[in-house]
């Protein structure tokens, strides 16, 4: 699990591999820990930015270019809720409809958006555009209720303005 | 916008630059005093100083425990041929909490300086703040602070040429409410998932890879840089004693002015809703707050006058926790926020304690029934029995958090489930 040996596993033919940037920040990275392991984490939110998931190719790309088992990648990918096993729409709109967020209408506005797109909460709208999904709170209680679209913070958030969101997400096309 | 050197006068501490634009930027930051003092820490003040001021201040932890940092900070054990680690916790999970977003979206370097001096004080050459993974903004804008801090020799080796050296890193979580636990947030640092640690041994003696770690809020750490500047003494005599300096409210829920307020401790529950954020949405008095965040028991109207302390707080039955103010006016569904915040318990429950595990599943499951109207008379008690049999029987404290807000309803508001399974039964 030293910085010196992460790099030399990556040798793989898998569809999914790092970058040789990526590998780079990866290794300054391991070194600001103890342990390879600790940059477990960080090493996932990259995979997940550069692959849009963790598919089960990429957790063990990761596992080896941390030098860590498979086991331990899966511990960790199954724990953490942000950490997403399958694809996903190209815009993610998560709504917070914990206490603040339900105290000023997230309820009614996750249905709302739900009925806009015509699909139910936790699925993806047949293009492959948006996936609507209930997360606890995003700690921005001030700003309820709140949607984090692409882990951008829209807050006080309302029908209309989510409706103005997704208009303009559609003219844009993909991302 | 500086703070005032007379203690009588301060108003806030953590918030004294927020509104100044920029002041994330180390220019416009240092232009309002940002570092100023840290030289002096550096060059006149040791361990055994700071580690004294701190402890004079009286400042206690303002993640939700309360604990005396002073003291925590005394806890860490030297020479014990292991590093020392310093970790930041800036997880802020618990609903109704967001305030120390604001400190690391607007002015990062406070949390930098606290940390460096915190470092200096405990002998600690790599620090480390662990953010929650939504907070990608704030990670953005710490990392670029912290980059500015290195090329002006505040932070890597020997620290504006004083010997001493701290490397700071900022870690990404990724969503699990229980990482805020401390010992939870120190196994997923060492890349794992989040479960918390049996305690002894403590952190300050085992903690981050078994060496001695020291784990403490980002508002906690922000608040160091004016301890030392004025002494413990000046803090000291803000708030009230046992209960001293300023506190950031979250203020959330049914006010007309949602938000962060930084008041003196002491400040009253009433005058922090009526005069700072606006009143209530509807009615005079308010129906529930729950003064601490999510985790903590409920007060009602007749505690409205309670003054925001920690034993003030203790002594209205609840706790001041992290300072998240959640407020629900006579418009609120009780039934439906329980419902809500047992499925929020459920969700987050690490799964490694029997009685959490199964616990907050079985209350979930109960209060959705209650609140779809197929519960009966006895769901009350089995709710009643279920809480209180999680509550104190487990690794870490969720299970209690989960049983605050069922035994809050059960014991405020009766009448109120009761009438929802009879209406719903008729």
């Amino acid at each position: 699990m030293s910085a010196d040996a992460v790099v030399s596993e990556t040798d793989r033919s898998e569809k999914n591999r790092f970058s040789d940037e990526r590998l780079a920040e990866i290794e300054a990275l391991v070194k600001r820990y103890p342990s390879a392991q600790s940059a477990l984490m960080p090493v996932l939110h990259m995979a997940q930015e550069d692959f849009g998931y963790l598919s089960m190719d990429t957790q063990q790309m990761v596992a080896d270019v941390l030098g860590l088992r498979l086991m331990q990648v899966r511990e960790v990918v199954t724990f953490y809720t942000m950490f997403r096993e399958q694809p996903c729409g190209s815009y993610l709109l998560e709504v917070c409809t914990n206490a603040g967020c339900m105290l000023n209408g997230a309820n009614e506005l996750v249905a709302h958006m739900c009925k806009t797109l015509q699909i139910n909460i936790g699925e993806t709208t047949p293009d492959g555009m948006f996936t609507v999904t209930e997360v606890e709170c995003a700690g921005a209680c001030g700003g309820a209720p709140v949607v984090q679209v692409n882990n951008v913070y829209h807050e006080k958030a309302t029908p209309e303005s989510m409706d103005a969101l997704i208009a303009e997400c559609r003219a844009a096309g993909g991302q | 916008m500086a703070i005032p050197s007379d203690p009588k006068q301060v108003k806030q501490i953590c918030f004294d630059r927020i509104n100044i634009p920029d002041v994330n930027r180390l220019a416009v930051a240092r232009k309002h005093g940002a570092y100023e003092f840290l030289p002096t820490v550096l060059s006149e003040f040791d361990s055994a100083r700071i580690i004294d001021e701190v402890k004079t201040s009286g400042l206690r932890g303002r993640g939700g425990a309360g604990f005396p940092t002073g003291l925590k900070w005394s806890f860490v054990p030297r020479n014990t041929g292991k590093p020392t680690y310093l970790l930041c916790n800036a997880d802020e999970g618990e609903p109704g909490t967001f305030k120390d977003r604001d400190i690391m979206r607007f002015d990062p370097h406070l949390l930098i300086e606290g940390m460096i001096m915190a470092g200096f004080a405990l002998g600690v050459h790599d620090a480390y703040i662990y953010v929650r993974g939504e907070f990608l903004h704030e990670v953005n804008v710490l990392n670029a602070a912290i980059a500015e801090a290195y090329e002006a020799n505040l932070l890597g080796e020997n620290i504006l040429g004083s010997g001493y050296g701290m490397h700071l890193t900022v870690h990404r979580g990724a969503g699990a409410y229980i990482c805020g636990e401390e010992t939870a947030l120190i196994e997923s640092l060492e890349g794992k998932p989040g479960r918390p640690r049996f305690k002894p041994p403590f952190p300050a003696v085992e903690g981050f890879y078994r060496s001695p770690t020291v784990v403490n809020n980002v508002e906690t750490l922000a608040t160091v840089p004016a301890i030392l500047k004025f002494g413990g003494d000046w803090h000291a005599a803000i708030g009230i004693p046992n209960n001293t300096g300023c506190k950031i409210f979250s203020v959330s829920g049914h006010v007309n002015k949602a938000g962060n307020y930084e008041v003196p401790m002491g400040t009253s529950l009433k005058t922090l809703i009526e005069e700072h954020c606006g009143g209530l949405q509807h009615g005079s008095a308010p129906k529930v707050v729950i003064p601490g965040g999510s985790s903590t028991p409920w007060l009602t109207a007749e505690h409205y006058d309670t003054p925001l302390t920690y034993d003030d707080m203790m002594k209205a039955g609840s706790m001041l926790g992290s300072g998240a103010i959640i407020v629900m006016d006579e418009t609120a569904d009780v039934v439906a926020m329980s419902r809500r915040l047992a499925h929020f318990y459920a969700h987050e429950s690490c799964g490694q304690c029997t009685p959490c595990r199964e616990g907050t599943g079985w209350l979930e499951r109960v209060m959705t029934r209650v609140e779809n109207g197929q519960g009966t008379e006895e769901d009350m008690s089995v709710l009643s029995e279920a809480a209180t049999h999680m509550a104190g029987r487990t690794i870490c404290a969720l299970a209690d958090g989960a049983a605050a807000p069922i035994l809050s309803m059960l014991q405020h508001f009766p009448e109120e489930v009761r009438a929802r399974l009879l209406e719903k039964a008729a």
